[in-house]
């Protein structure tokens, strides 16, 4: 494996050169904000939440491999405020009703809203017609709340399991599904571990939440990315 | 200089936000040297009796009473801040919004629901004295200009008291981490 030297925010890196942007930034502790995007799955690049100046051009940097001689800025303000405009078009999007929701406090989505203290959506909401799923004995699905990244149908493709999760309709239409069938004896720590694969509120266990009281939830007290920056 | 006046209401909300509002604690007293109250529930003034600085919404519109309500207060208050996931997003009353047309709605509520048993006449309430439920939960800046916004289920106390600090004192709003949150 050869090595590639890189700059990531005026500050030089030696890198292993098969891995990406976003990889080298997290092994030194550089916070890039992401949300379709699961270590040990592979990346797509569809958020585009990750997006930084790499060599002069806006690339994701989740999917881009790291080149000799490679200059990455991570943050400024027109990247903050490419970032904040898409979680507010993800919240506008869906039905995101944070104070009703399981997964308040620990969902990835609000904590990126968090980070950039956004107040309002700057676009109207669409308040779309979304079912919620309840059928499975141990998960329940609420498609109000699925911002379409991915990570569940990506994870269970890349494992050993047979595909779990799968996209189901086109377009507009498109929504997560799962095979009841194959999943009717999940345990509960495949359940957990579904839920856990979820960065927003759409795959919930049954039986489950509210269990960590507000204060001390994940995103209560410390912002998403503090845990990499190693400042808490 | 006099003190600036600051009017207060609840639509489509749960009174949350007024309590959060009542959290600041000792700080109240405070306030109360800070600004003077005109329509409000704090002072119970029920109609402006003068043109307000401030106008503090809680609730986002879902009847015909509290668009008219919403639009006097942008009539009378040179700001206006909206406070709670309700008045920003429509909160927990637009959770109508996408599940059914609002007549189905009005029927399970009178007509279908388990628990109606005394509706033996079948009558869904709609009287002229009665404001007319709106299609949807509207929040309060798709319907008036708003100023500014405080977002929390309900705003956190701190939120609330440095937001109107900064209105009224002219300086920069303090905004820890903690203290913004959505629930």
């Amino acid at each position: 494996m050869s090595k590639v030297l890189i700059t990531i925010d005026g500050k030089g890196f030696l890198a292993d050169s098969e891995k990406t942007v976003l990889e080298v930034a997290r092994e030194n502790h550089i916070y890039i904000p992401t949300l379709c995007n699961l270590e040990g799955i592979k990346p797509q690049g569809s958020c585009r939440i990750c997006t930084c100046m790499i060599d002069g051009r806006m690339m994701t940097a989740c999917t881009t491999p790291v080149n000799n001689g490679m200059v990455v800025v991570t943050k400024t303000d027109e990247l903050d405020k490419l970032r904040s405009k898409i979680v507010e078009l993800l919240f506008a999007e869906g039905n995101h009703f944070c104070p009703a929701c399981e997964r308040s406090g620990n969902c990835e989505l609000q904590a990126l809203a968090y980070l950039y203290k956004i107040m309002v959506p700057e676009f109207d909401y669409i308040f779309p017609n979304r079912d919620v799923d309840a059928t499975h004995p141990k998960l329940i699905l609420d498609h109000n709340r699925c911002i379409l990244c991915k990570r569940c149908i990506r994870r269970k493709k890349e494992a050993e399991n047979p595909t779990w999760f799968v996209f189901e309709n086109r377009g507009n239409h498109v929504k997560i599904n799962f095979d009841h069938e194959l999943t009717a004896d999940m345990d509960d720590e495949m359940a957990q571990k579904a839920m856990d694969t979820c960065p927003v509120g759409a795959i919930i266990r049954k039986e489950k939440g509210y269990d960590v009281p507000i204060g001390r939830r994940k995103y209560d007290l410390h912002p998403i990315g503090s845990d990499i920056e190693g400042k808490e | 200089m006099s003190k600036p006046i600051v009017a207060t209401t609840s639509l489509a909300g749960c009174f949350g936000c007024h309590m959060s509002l009542l959290d600041i604690d000792e700080r109240i007293l405070d306030l109360f040297d800070l600004v003077e109250f005109n329509k409000s529930p704090i002072d119970d003034i029920k109609t402006f009796t003068k043109e307000c600085d401030i106008g503090i919404i809680e609730g986002g519109c879902c009847n015909s009473e509290n668009v008219h309500v919403l639009q006097e207060f942008r009539k009378h208050c040179k700001t206006l801040v909206v406070i709670g996931e309700c008045a920003i997003m429509g909160g927990l009353p637009a959770m109508r919004n996408n599940v059914a047309p609002i007549s189905e709605c009005l029927e399970e509520a009178y007509l279908n629901c388990v628990s109606v048993q005394a509706n033996e006449e079948k009558i869904i309430p709609n009287d002229d004295e009665l404001p007319m439920i709106l299609d949807k939960v509207y929040p309060c800046h798709e319907v008036v200009k708003i100023d500014y916004f405080i977002p929390g289920c309900a705003p956190r106390a701190d939120l609330i008291w440095n937001a109107l600090v900064a209105l009224v004192t002219g300086n920069e709003m303090e905004l820890p981490y903690e203290v913004l949150k959505y629930d």
